[in-house]
């Protein structure tokens, strides 16, 4: 393919997208509106409208919080991790998964807030010297999470940036509509010289270098949130990589799940193929193992620990009052994605789309399993009576959370190229037989 | 006093304007200015670009991020003791995580701020790229010379493979 094939076809993205994408707009404005109106009820009303009951305090709102962290973690993994490895068909999807990363980063980010009494209070959580002259507590690992999210949130963002900025070049350069000024604003004047290239490829690599550890940090400090905490079923010290492991599984099935239709829409399939996919799900494949693992390992170190409050939340999380979800999350995140060993599912999109939805859900439940089961379940067996039942302010929310993701996506991909032109621009130029240099 | 002159040429791929490039550079005719739709590392080769000094930044910046991580975190315990926990005030293992993440947050910043000083971004105002077509598809050569040297340079140019010159 040629270099203006490569810019036709990407930049084509940005005109008319058709009538998919202005149905999958509306049904995403949709669920925004209806959970911003939710939101509405339990801001005026108060924290009691959402299920929460003595001892249950964190429940759907910190899972869709984990959740959405989770989703973000694949677009690093692809834009980052497999950059420094040099994994060459991460050029196709790496785009579309960084600005994943970027607007599922910035749906986590509010819910904290709304999970918060009193939302407008929620810069209290910024370290700075209230009227009393007193600091956040620095051990707590809820101040943790405020630094890794916020970190975590600013360079994705400028590492998303820094990589569109010479395709908006490319779009100033070819789109002549109204849009043309706001391209031109927006790539900083981008000029291409080589001065500039020098510059803009050192400072990628050092991007992609300093993204890698923190993506481990982020889901990391976000498990600490449970396992610092002394309750049993979260006290447990392989929470980390369970949970960063978690994290990428769940990010991938919702690559996974975004590109299948992006690809259909905006007729990309030449530059994002099956190949793509295939590879998308032994990634899949390789992180479910791993959390199939950890699942087991939980169990047998819940076992082996010989604490009985342990052994008593594990057992009554498959068998007690909330079954149902552990036995449906062991089924999406460890039996279904076996199914990914045959080339038959793996490397076909229909069976691939539905494995990845199913994951998603798995993954959702894993983090209600993990929060509600555990608190259900203390030390005191005065407290194991309540069951949490979700009200549907808080099913609400979470609908208006994924309409606010896939708002964000939508507008995204029709006004920004959903492929990189510049890496697949420069995937060609590798592509060549080798010739020896002249310089 | 010579006056000056620009000649443009322009490229349908990085190898001959790289070797054009060099050629130029040797006989030491003019100012060059490159551009590319992609990095080409022939080209920079070409241009003697140096190692970017972007690192040296992400490095300073990372190191000020690890100390700040540090020192702040350090500060307030002792601004305004409070023991929590029945932990030292000075939690070092805490504090690391926050250590951790303002050495890439910092880092991250500024090896992005180095960036945008030394590429010369953002440039909202003066002149466009000379053509548009090098964010599409061509390499250009945008060469300032004294207007007497206009005629050699073109003359390189064309030799090495231009499939358009401008003046």
């Amino acid at each position: 393919m040629s270099f203006s094939k490569i810019n036709d076809d990407i930049l084509r993205t940005l005109h008319a997208p058709g009538r998919w994408w202005y149905v999958g707009l509306l049904a995403a404005l949709s669920a925004l509106s209806f959970g911003a109106y939710a939101f509405m009820i339990q801001a005026t009303t108060g924290l009691g409208v959402a299920g929460y009951e003595h001892p249950i305090l964190w429940g759907i709102y910190i899972t869709d919080f984990v959740f959405w962290v989770g989703i973000a973690h694949s677009g690093t993994l692809i834009s980052a991790v497999l950059f420094l490895f040099r994994a060459r068909w991460r050029t196709a999807v790496a785009r579309a998964s960084e600005a994943m990363t970027v607007f599922a980063v910035c749906t986590a980010g509010l819910f904290p807030i709304i999970h918060i009494g009193r939302p407008w209070f929620f810069y209290w959580l910024i370290p700075y010297p209230n009227e009393r002259q007193l600091w956040v507590n620095f051990r707590s690992p809820l101040v943790w999470d405020v630094f890794a999210i916020t970190t975590y949130l600013t360079v994705s963002a400028m590492f998303l940036y820094l990589g569109l900025m010479p395709d908006i070049a490319a779009a100033r350069d070819k789109i002549k509509d109204w849009r043309r000024p706001i391209y031109k604003l927006l790539s900083f004047g981008w000029l291409g010289t080589s001065k500039q290239w020098r510059h803009y490829t050192a400072l990628y690599g050092f991007f992609a270098a300093l993204a890698t550890p923190l993506v481990i940090s982020v889901h990391s400090v976000v498990s600490w949130d449970f396992a610092v905490s002394i309750l049993p079923g979260w006290h447990s010290t392989i929470f980390a990589p369970y949970f960063v492991a978690g994290a990428i599984f769940s990010g991938l099935a919702m690559v996974i799940t975004l590109l299948v239709p992006m690809r259909k829409i905006f007729k990309l399939e030449s530059y994002i193929t099956v190949h793509h996919f295939e590879n998308l799900a032994k990634l899949m494949l390789t992180t479910s193992l791993i959390v199939g693992y950890a699942y087991m390992v939980e169990f047998f170190v819940a076992w082996y620990s010989g604490s009985r409050f342990e052994q008593g939340t594990f057992y009554d999380r498959m068998f007690g009052q909330y079954w149902a979800y552990s036995w449906m999350m062991f089924f999406c995140n460890v039996i279904l994605p076996l199914s990914l060993f045959f080339k038959a599912v793996r490397g076909n999109l229909a069976p691939l789309f539905i494995v990845s939805i199913f994951v998603n859900i798995g993954m959702w439940l894993e983090r209600y399993v993990i929060i509600v089961t555990s608190l259900s379940h203390d030390f005191d067996p005065a407290n194991w009576a309540g069951v949490y039942q979700p009200t549907w302010i808080e099913g609400a929310i979470t609908i208006g959370s994924f309409g606010m993701f896939f708002t964000l996506f939508l507008l995204f991909v029709k006004n920004f190229p959903a492929v990189s032109i510049t890496e697949m621009k420069e995937a060609e130029t590798l592509d060549r037989p080798h010739e020896a240099t002249s310089a | 006093m010579a006056t000056e002159a620009t000649v443009l040429g322009i490229f349908d791929d990085g190898r001959p304007a790289a070797n054009a490039a060099k050629a130029l550079r040797e006989a030491g005719l003019g100012q060059i200015t490159a551009y590319s739709p992609v990095p080409d590392h022939n080209v920079e080769h070409a241009m003697h670009d140096s190692v970017s000094p972007v690192r040296t930044f992400v490095l300073v910046g990372g190191l000020v991020g690890c100390f700040l991580g540090f020192a702040f975190p350090i500060y307030t315990v002792l601004d305004w003791p409070m023991i929590t926990g029945g932990k030292p005030l000075i939690s070092i293992p805490a504090f690391v995580v926050i250590a951790f993440e303002l050495t890439i947050l910092i880092g991250a910043i500024s090896g992005m701020l180095s960036f945008l000083g030394m590429a010369g971004l953002p440039r909202l105002t003066g002149q466009p790229a000379p053509d548009p077509s090098f964010t599409n598809d061509k390499f250009g050569l945008s060469v300032v010379c004294d207007a007497g040297q206009a005629a050699a340079v073109r003359e390189q140019l064309e030799q090495y493979g231009a499939t358009e010159i401008r003046e």
